[in-house]
Order: C-alpha cells, then structure tokens, then sequence
C-alpha cells in the first residue's frame, strides 16, 4: 500500500521535484477518500455496482412506477391472447451468426398461461423484491444499531435487557419468524410486509455494534468528550457511531443481498407478497411446475434474482475491503 | 467453567421461554383458524367450527392459551415422570407423534449433507486459502459469491429438472456422443489445470492428462454400457483404495518414516481381501451386520498400526483406521452400485426420485432399499451443499489465511518444520477454531429442518411441517416445531461458547 502515513501539508513544493519525478509524491487524502479509492478500484464491486444500477434503472423505467409511466408500452396485470405459445421474442443472436437478429419483438420475455406480458411482470418483481429488500436492509440496520449502540454505551441494566432480548430473537430461525410475520402480513402490501420482517433482522448488527461499541467507549477520545460535558446523544452519534460506520455501511449491504433471498423463499413458501402483486420469488413459485413446457416462466426471474444478489453481496465484499484494508485484495 | 455452564443453562432456559411466548403470540395472531372453515358449504358447518374452537381452546385469549400449552410441554422436560403433551394439531392428531415422525426425516435429509458441505468446504477453504490469488482462489471466490446468491427453490426445480427428469431419460440410452465426451473431458481438463497450476509447461500437461483420461473414460464407460449397470469392480477398488492409503499418509504423517505408509497400505489390502472374503455376508445384510463391520475395520486398522507403526505408532493407527474405513466404504459404494441394475427395473427406469423420502411400498435386498433411499436424497442433498458449501469455504478461507499470517506460523517454518506440519499442526488446527462456532451454528439451523428443501422435494419433515401448520393457522405444530428448533439453537450456541473457550485457552469464561 502506498498510502499516505504521514499526510502532506499542502501543494508539493519545488523541492521534491526529484520524488515528484519518481513517482514517489505523497498526496494527502482524507479517510472517505480513500475509502471511495480503494472502493471504485475493487473491480468486482464496481460491476456488482453497475449491474445494479442498470438492473433497478431498467426496472423502474420501463413499466413505470407509482402513477408515472415507463416507455415499455404493455403492463403486467393486463390480458391478452397468447401469441405463439407465449414463446419470448427476444432474441440476441445477431443475424450475421446465424440467429434471427438482435430484437426486443412484442413479448421480449414471453407470455404467461393467460397472456400477461412476462417482461412487464419480471420488472413488476424486480420493483417489487428491491423495494422490499430495501426496505428490509434498512430498518433491520436502524434498528440494530439504535440497540446495540445503546447497549453499549450504557452497559449496566439497559444493557442486560436489551442483549438478553437480543437473544429471545435471535432464537427463533430468521426464516420461520419471517415466515409468520409474513403469513400475517403479507397482503398488507410490500412496504408493510418489509417493515415487518425489517422488525425481526436486527439481531446480528446489533451484537455487532454493542461490540465495537464496548471497545469505543474506552478510548481516551470518549472519555474526553464526556469530560467536557457532552450528553450521552451527541457522543454517541458524533464521536462513536462515526468510527464505526463501515461495519455498518457492509452490514446493511449484506442485510440486503440477504433480504432479496429471504424475500424470494417468503413468496415461494407461499408467505411473502400476495395476489395480485407479485414478486421475483412469487414468479418462480407460480410457474415452477411449467418449467418442462415453459422454461422461460422459470428463467428471468431466477437470473434476475441472482444478478441482483450477487450484484449486492460483490458491492458489500468490495465496501468491506475499502473499509478495512487490512483484509485488502486490491493494491492501492 | 462449572459455574459458567450451570449459568448459561439457566439464562438459556428463560430466553428459551420467552422464545416460545413471543412466538406463540405470533403464530396465534397470523391468521384466522377458521378461515377454511367459515367458507366452507359444509351442512354441519356450525357444528365443525364449535369443535375446533374447543379443540384448539380458541375461546381463550392468546396469551392466556400459551400457558394451557406451556403446561402440557413442561410435562416434556421431566421425562416418564408427567406426561409431554405438546397439544393436537389441528385435525386432531397428536404433536408429539407429529414430530417423531417429521424429525426423523428431517435427521435423515440433512445430517448427511451438513456434513458432507463441511467437509467440502472446509477441504476447499484451506486449499484456497493456500493458493492465495491464484486462478484456482478466484473461481472458487466466484462461485462461492454465486452459490451464496442463489435462490435454494430455484436450484432444486433445476435440479429435479436435469438431474432427475432428464437424467432418467438418458439412463434408457446411455451412451455418450463423442463431441459430449470431448466438450466434458476439456472441462474437467481445465479444472484439473486451474487445481493443480504450476508453470507453463506443467499446465499443459497436466491439461493434456487430464483432458486424455477424462475423455477417454467417458467414451470407454459409454461403450461398456456401464451407466446402464454402473459398479466399481476390483481394479477400481483396488486402485483407489492405495490411493487413499498414499492420501491418509500424506496428510496424517507425510513419508519421512515409512512404517505409517506401511500400515495404511496394509490396511487397504485387508480391505481388497475382504472383497472377496466376505461375498456370501454382504449378499443381503442387516444394518447391525453394517455397523459390526464397520466397527471390526476400526479394530483391525488399529491392530495394524500397533503392529506397524514402530515409533509412530499414533499417526500410523490414525492413517490405518481411516485408510480402513475409506476401502470399506468403497466396498459398500460398490455392493450398493451392484443393486442398480434390478433397483433400476423395479422402478421403470426411474432411477433418481424427485420427490419424498422413499418409493411407497418399495422392499427388496438391504442393497435395494439402500440404494432407494440413496437415490431419493442424492438431489436435496447437492442443493444443501452447494448453499452451505459456499459459506464455509469463505470463513475456512479467511480464518486460514489469517493464521498463517501469524508468528508462530512463520516460527514454525523457520526452525525448518515440513510444509505439512506447519499446515496440518500449527495452521489448520487454530484455524479451525473459529469455524467450530459456524458449525454449531449451522447444526442447530440444520435441525429446524430445511424448511425450503424439504417443500421443494416434497419431504414430509419438521420443516414442511411448520409451513403447512403455518398456513393452516395451527399453533400447536408450529410450537412443536419451534421447540425443538429453539431449543437446537439454544444448546448448539452454548456448546460453541465452551468448544471456543475449550479450544483457544486465551478465552476466559466468566
């Protein structure tokens, strides 16, 4: 690593013109900026950052979302005859090797069994599984790190009650306490349904956090900032959790790579999102036993599901090492 | 440490409880139990929906509920004493009765496979752990990101899809065409590059090897019709069974003192010997017949270290138990794969299963039966491991990588230790330590039944117990079912807190 360890004070001057010319020159960058270095040098990460980024911008701008509409010009609830045995029209061979050219045609994803537009339907899944994985990822983090900062910063009996609830939670299988949750909640529509199991996916980060939390209040900084009269809010939120954001920027990553799964099995069980809106996992479930005769019914969504998990947990290995290079795989 | 676990039992024991009220509330409030009921047409509608709310107590408020269940499940705690009454479900059966019968599938369906992913993928940790950056690290940081991205439903439907439906299809007709044997025989080539690496010139022998022997056995096995009546046969036993015997050495003691290769191998020949010894025993066997043998092979391979072994009598033991049980489960492999031929009849061809546990009303020879139920978890048990297969793989990897990062590894090499005792003694031990917690952990998970694959593949397990009580609103199997899922996670995550504390003397317990 090239990093600076003593940072330099201002613009190079003439002098080191000799390290200058060397390519030695030592330029001062803040701790985000190497962070934003390491992580936009982290090959795997940026392409996990671009397939997501082209993923939820092709998603959300072709049927539309909310009352704004998409250019993609069918939608994903209407019927209509199903042409060719509701076969894809996309093709992506070009013709010059032998396929039928490059085109969208009028069903790029084909049809399902009454005629519903397939694309249209996947990229209603794609809206549906981001949101609430979204929505997941973030609540889960809120929450675990209000717990576990709380935890640890007031140790003592606050402590003790939060922990030990911590550990009820943590008891009951993620899945079978979302699966309940689900059952209840799932035709509330998918923001309630990621509130809810948003409500149950804490436990993790917050022992995570209560235990960086525990070697931070120690340091000599904290103690200082109490010293100087600093209510316990404000040391917490401008002194502590500062210190400790990476752990939390990678966790909540995760959190959501691992909600679009959670999400996926929900709605395949049967317990996630409900009739009529529908899910990347609720596709799949549906038309899994036309996999013989329709294959395609089957495909998009399980290819939009991994590209989107993979995209997320890339981004999340590729934060965790700009966050902490002693684990670094990218030289810098 | 006493005073440790007495403690932990007893804080365990109250999370436990909480636990299960939490989820009892839950459960109780995600729907409406009598909802299949009240739209029912049934003339005796009235009537139906009376004897429900008495069976399931529904006129009591949930809360108050839980401890009518809480009384009948503490009978559980004091065995033969009271009665374990974990309530009825809710077509009346018994939930304990339930439970036996879905936890015993459930044993069956993932012990196998638990074990398996983490042998797997501790195997292929450390050795990616070793050949840091190299192209061999990368796939398998590739595919240990894909398998942890995938959805597991989605991997079963194509796992049942090409290697059970399709797979079945080629068994009537299996003969491989050649471009198939060349396009599979440069895959495995390439494989066995990025394995073993090395310079330019070793790649590409090793690909040509590689890509001869793979190619050549596929069209030979092809010819032979052997899928059709697949075995092992002698020489291939034989074979690998010295293979195994050099294996077991190699990592046990490594070759510096030959009386260890000398048991292992001695081993190996105990066991080609049997193969023809004990033919008329292994004709239809019982399961106890199984275990006797198994526990013979335990015994002879120790006689031979001890006999062997000279100065190395421990390592040469350790290499001549696990050589012999190695060439036994070889002789079983092939003893099953001798069954296939009329298993495959008796099934119509069908020879891997997609669903359940077993074929209804299936009986035959003891190699019959084994090779049934083989065939019906050969296909949950691939998409188990390839999820946890993965996680294991990238722990192993960073935790190995680390350790040998540390002084006393560099120690080690410096005062001239072999390679192999720096990795198998000072790295791989301390490495482990750590992945013991992943374990527990994954046990514990693993006993609440895998809820997705055991729908998937239609296995009548805790986990598809749960779902389907759960969409039936029916509390009392989902507790049932919690109870031994809780109680799982509870233990297994106190058993890693001692195994850690056991392990890495630096961990106090206070």
């Amino acid at each position: 690593m090239s990093n600076p360890t003593t940072p330099d004070p201002g613009p190079v001057p003439a002098a080191d013109a000799a390290t200058d010319a060397q390519g030695m020159t030592v330029v001062a960058r803040t701790q985000a900026q190497m962070v934003r270095r390491r992580f936009f040098r982290h090959r795997a990460a940026m392409g996990g950052l671009i397939a997501l980024v082209l993923i939820v911008l092709l998603a959300f701008s072709s049927i539309g979302f909310a009352s704004v509409p998409g250019w993609w010009d069918k939608d994903y609830f209407s019927i209509a005859t199903v042409e060719n045995g509701g076969r894809p029209t996309l093709s992506v061979v070009p013709t010059w090797l032998g396929g039928s050219g490059m085109h969208l045609g009028e069903h790029p994803f084909g049809q399902d069994n009454v005629g519903k537009d397939y694309f249209a339907l996947t990229m209603r899944g794609v809206q549906q599984s981001l949101t609430i994985a979204f929505i997941v990822g973030l609540v889960g983090t809120v929450i675990g790190t209000l717990i576990g900062a709380t935890a640890g910063y007031f140790r003592g009996r606050i402590e003790a009650v939060l922990m030990r609830f911590t550990d009820v939670m943590i008891t009951i299988p993620l899945l079978v306490v979302a699966a309940v949750l689900g059952r209840r909640y799932g035709d509330s529509g998918i923001v309630v349904l990621g509130l809810v199991i948003g409500l149950v996916t804490w436990t993790g980060l917050a022992r995570l956090v209560r235990g960086e939390f525990l070697s931070l209040r120690e340091k000599e900084f904290v103690e200082a900032a109490r010293a100087a009269g600093t209510s316990a809010r404000r040391i917490i939120v401008k002194h502590m959790l500062p210190n400790i954001v990476g752990v939390i920027i990678v966790a909540a990553t995760l959190a959501i790579a691992a909600a679009i799964l959670l999400e996926a099995a929900l709605s395949f069980l049967g317990f996630g999102v409900q009739d009529p809106d529908t899910s990347l996992g609720k596709l799949i479930s549906t038309y899994q036993t036309a996999f013989s005769t329709r294959p395609w019914l089957f495909w998009f969504p399980g290819v939009f599901i991994i590209a989107i998990a993979l995209s997320v947990n890339f981004i999340g290995d590729g934060l965790r090492d700009a966050f902490d290079p002693r684990q670094n795989r990218v030289r810098d | 440490m006493l005073v440790f676990i007495v403690r932990r039992v007893i804080i365990s024991f109250f999370i436990l409880l909480a636990a299960t009220f939490v989820m009892y509330l839950l459960t109780a409030n995600s729907g409406n139990p009598l909802g299949d009921l009240q739209e029912s047409r049934a003339p005796n509608r009235e009537a139906l929906i009376e004897a429900r709310i008495r069976l399931l107590n529904l006129d009591t408020p949930a809360p108050l509920r839980y401890f009518i269940w809480l009384k009948g499940a503490a009978g559980c705690l004091v065995p033969f004493a009271l009665e374990c009454d974990l309530g009825q479900s809710i077509q009346g059966q018994d939930v304990s009765a339930l439970l036996g019968v879905a936890f015993t599938q459930t044993l069956q369906l993932v012990v196998a496979a638990t074990v398996l992913a983490m042998i797997l993928g501790i195997t292929v940790g450390i050795v990616t752990a070793l050949r840091q950056y190299s192209g061999l690290d990368y796939t398998v940081t590739f595919s240990a990101f894909l398998f942890f991205s995938l959805p597991i439903f989605w991997v079963a439907v194509l796992l049942k899809e090409y290697g059970a439906i399709r797979f079945n299809d080629w068994l009537a007709d299996p003969t491989v065409p050649i471009t198939v044997a060349v396009v599979l025989g440069a895959i495995s080539a390439l494989f066995w590059m990025i394995v073993i690496a090395g310079d330019r010139n070793r790649r590409i022998t090793t690909f040509v090897a590689a890509f001869v022997a793979s190619a050549g056995a596929l069209w030979l096995l092809s010819e032979t019709q052997w899928f059709a009546d697949p075995g092992l046969g002698v020489v291939v036993i034989a074979v690998t069974a010295v293979g195994l015997a050099f294996l077991t050495t190699a990592v046990v003691a490594g070759f510096t003192y030959r009386n260890v290769l000398y048991s292992a191998l001695a081993s190996a020949a105990v066991g080609i010997v049997c193969h023809f010894a004990l033919g008329p025993v292994l004709d239809d066997p019982s399961s106890l017949t199984i275990l006797l043998l198994a526990l013979v092979t335990v015994g002879v391979g120790v006689g031979i270290g001890y006999a062997l072994g000279g100065l190395q009598r421990r390592q040469a033991i350790q290499a001549a138990v696990f050589t012999g049980l190695g060439t036994g489960a070889l002789l079983f492999l092939d003893r099953l794969l001798g069954a296939w031929d009329s298993y495959s009849d008796r099934v119509n061809g069908r020879v891997i299963a997609t669903i359940g546990a077993r074929t209804p009303n299936f009986e035959g020879t003891f190699w019959e039966e084994g090779l049934d139920r083989a065939t019906h978890l050969v296909l949950p048990t691939i998409a188990i491991v390839l999820i946890s297969f993965a996680t294991y793989t990238r722990y192993t990897r960073s935790s190995m990588l680390e350790v040998l990062n540390q002084d006393y590894v560099r120690t080690a090499r410096s005062k001239g230790l072999a390679e192999r005792g720096v990795i198998v003694k000072h790295a791989f031990r301390n490495a482990m330590i750590p992945i013991t917690t992943l374990m527990a952990f994954d046990f514990a998970g693993v006993l609440s039944g895998a809820v997705i694959t055991e729908n998937v593949f239609g296995w009548t397990g805790l986990g598809r117990l749960f779902t389907d009580s759960l969409r039936a609103v029916d509390p009392n199997p989902v507790m049932g079912f919690f109870l031994i899922a809780g109680t799982a996670a509870v233990v297994f995550n106190m058993l890693a807190d001692i195994a850690y504390a056991f392990l890495d003397p630096r961990i106090r317990l206070s």
